[in-house]
């Protein structure tokens, strides 16, 4: 299952930041960062529920980069 | 700009007028130390509070040595070492960098999402006698909608009532108006210029031509290009690196004066090492290089261009080789009269009328390129008793003269002497009342871009240009010649595309790309085989869009070259990009550590380098009106 979410981040180093935070969280497959179209794509893995994970994915990211914003 | 940008630039002229105000005030009066101290902390919390409390709260996440984190090491110590003006300098020079950072890179983001932005706010639907705008998304299949002059298309349909001219030039770059009437089909996306019309919807919006093509276009910067990769993975190695280097610069130099017996300087060291740090931010190249991409693909959207990823960019750069599909792709793959040649004495318009005539009823698409040709209203009075003469052609008596049109079969079976033989294309032979009038070549057109396209892609670092093509050796050839392309291979069953191609990729040095161009209708595994996959004219068909890695709105072959000629410029700049923030931070990086680039210059390596990093990247973006 793949999902888009519109993200707030300000400085593409911190884009790079929360993509790699965000790979790291357990539920996520692969997840990609843009940070010209502020936007994240999330490939979630088989029967991950994805609320739950992205919660975590905003965890993980808010724990690296504290001014960015995922709108889940 | 936003309201944080304004927030900051208000915290800038306050903190500024402040310290002016501070360092005229300390050329008049003498002040007690701690004082001082007191009245430089005032601007400096002004200018740095957020900076200071994102530093302390990155201390307890483990977040060391991000940016913030550093700015608040660097001005504490310049202020804990009794240089107040300089900590509270450095820290509003920071501030005006990021803050003209964020203005630039927002304000390059806005100019090329508004290139790419085709999205329709709303549809006008009718509801009980009265139009209401509702969200497209909502408009089920078969909804009649309004579209009012100077609206977008929401949603893709047949036009029901009105007639009017459409501006595609957001989704093709085209800027000659599309006229339609009752019964066309009309694409979402395209502006409606001139009258009101009904449309009702054959798609849902999800699965409209706009719909689709701004999710290639938004998807597109996900799929990340080497160069791209590259960075990510050099910010990864390189981040560790500079903070250890910086570590051992504040250390190693102080014990060894301690051991060799000088005075250890703790304080200078550890600002050289704090210098240091700040210079090497690697955010210059993070950013340049996806905006540099982005900038590219936006640039090529506008022109009608659609690139599915950043990777497909940088392909195409690297292409050596371009193989051409011929039907439809150098060609327009519709019949016209090219030749009309008249014997014993007729006119061409003779010609050109018996034939339009003896074909009138027939709709071959010999007959009706000939119809077309002729051009005026056929008045059906003047001919009676057509006659289709099977794999021959037609027989019919135009203004009661017997007339036979058709091939060189059907003049023998007639007995009559044909003077002029032609074996190019298709002929229609015509005589009249046992006469010969002369013969009409019909054949496939070459595009008016063709040849400037083909000659343009060589300028652009092409090496060579293949045709492939089911015709007769006769017809590519004579094609080939015409359009000045390098490789012919004719008679080729589809299948044989793909194996041609291979050979070509076999062919080929690993680093050097090959591209296929085909109109998308019948060679999707030749498109998937090859490095890039070029689909034309794909406005409207869902299978090209699929199958393509770049996508050609409409079906000019000057696209081709100006999509190579895009990415090749975009990749220039990618490396300038590069090759100016490595080099920039490098040199920086030297001086701060020998202790001659203060934290000015600190500030310049870091947040000067992305601003010329970003506004170089934003070229990309102008390509467009040099080509125009």
């Amino acid at each position: 299952m793949k999902k888009t979410y519109n993200i707030e981040v300000d400085c593409a180093n911190c884009a790079a930041k929360m993509e790699e935070a965000a790979q790291k969280t357990d539920g996520v497959r692969e997840a990609v960062v843009s940070f010209m179209t502020q936007k994240m794509k999330v490939e979630f893995d088989d029967g991950a529920d994805a609320a739950a994970v992205m919660k975590k994915v905003l965890k993980n990211c808010k724990k690296v980069e504290d001014d960015c914003e995922i709108y889940i | 700009m936003s309201k944080k940008q304004k927030n900051v630039l208000w915290r800038i002229i306050v903190s500024a007028v402040l310290i002016i105000g501070l360092s005229v005030l300390g050329k008049f009066i003498t002040l007690n130390k701690y004082i001082w101290l007191v009245l430089n902390l005032v601007p400096y919390f002004i200018i740095g509070y957020d900076i200071l409390k994102k530093a302390v709260k990155g201390i307890f996440k483990g977040q060391v040595f991000d940016e913030n984190f550093l700015m608040a090491v660097a001005t504490v110590g310049a202020i804990a070492l009794g240089d107040y003006k300089e900590g509270v300098a450095v820290m509003l020079f920071y501030q005006i960098g990021e803050l003209f950072q964020s203005i630039a890179v927002g304000k390059s983001r806005r100019n090329i999402s508004a290139l790419m932005d085709i999205r329709p706010d709303y549809a006008n639907v009718e509801v009980d006698g009265k139009l209401q705008k509702v969200d497209p998304d909502e408009v089920s299949v078969g909804t009649e909608i309004t579209v009012n002059p100077g609206e977008k298309i929401p949603i893709d349909g047949v036009v029901t009532s009105g007639d009017t001219s459409l501006n595609t030039s957001a989704l093709t770059g085209e800027s000659l108006p599309r006229n339609v009437k009752t019964g066309d089909e009309v694409i979402s996306g395209c502006i409606n210029m001139t009258g009101v019309i009904k449309v009702k919807t054959t798609k849902e919006f999800g699965d409209s031509t706009v719909s689709k093509i701004l999710d290639l276009v938004e998807n597109s910067s996900m799929k990340k290009s080497r160069s791209e990769n590259f960075i990510t993975k050099f910010a990864k190695y390189y981040t560790p690196a500079v903070c250890f280097s910086a570590l051992a610069l504040a250390i190693l130099p102080p014990v060894i004066r301690l051991i060799a017996g000088y005075a250890p300087m703790w304080g200078n060291w550890i600002f050289r090492a704090l210098t240091f740090l700040v210079v090497s931010c690697p955010c210059a190249l993070v950013i340049s290089v996806p905006l540099s991409f982005f900038a590219g693909i936006g640039c090529a959207s506008a022109n009608g261009i659609l690139v599915k990823g950043s990777n497909y960019l940088e392909g195409l750069s690297e292409t050596k080789y371009v193989v051409f599909d011929k039907t439809g792709t150098l060609t327009k793959g519709v019949f016209e009269v090219t030749g009309v040649y008249p014997e014993n004495g007729y006119t061409k318009d003779d010609l050109i009328r018996l034939a339009a005539y003896a074909e009138s009823a027939s709709s071959h698409p010999i007959s009706l390129s000939l119809k077309k040709y002729y051009g005026k209203d056929i008045d059906e009075n003047d001919v009676t008793d057509i006659k289709e003469i099977a794999g021959h052609g037609v027989s019919a008596a135009v203004d009661g003269k017997k007339v036979f049109a058709g091939n060189l079969k059907l003049m023998k079976e007639e007995n009559i002497a044909v003077a002029n033989e032609h074996n190019e294309g298709t002929v229609v032979y015509v005589s009249e009342n046992g006469k010969y009038v002369g013969c009409i070549v019909i054949s496939d057109v070459v595009k008016p871009n063709t040849k400037l396209a083909l000659s343009e892609l060589k300028k652009h670092g092409v090496k060579k240009t293949v045709m492939l093509t089911g015709d007769s050796k006769a017809a590519a050839d004579r094609v080939a010649a015409e359009i000045g392309i390098d490789e012919v291979h004719s008679e080729l069953l589809p299948a044989d595309k793909v194996s041609e191609v291979e050979k070509l990729l076999d062919k080929k040095e690993p680093k050097e790309k090959l591209a296929f161009v085909g109109d998308g209708i019948n060679d999707a595994p030749v498109l998937s085989r090859a490095d890039i996959g070029i689909a034309m004219g794909a406005l409207g068909s869902d299978a090209a869009i699929e199958a393509a890695d770049i996508v050609l709105m409409d079906d000019d072959p000057a696209k081709i070259s100006l999509a190579k000629k895009i990415s090749v410029h975009t990749l220039k700049i990618v490396k300038e990009n590069i090759t100016f923030a490595l080099l920039v931070k490098a040199v920086c990086l030297i001086l701060s550590a020998v202790g001659i680039a203060n934290m000015g210059v600190a500030i310049f390596a870091d947040v000067g380098v992305m601003v010329v990093a970003v506004i170089n990247a934003t070229r990309a973006l102008r390509l467009k009106n040099k080509t125009e």
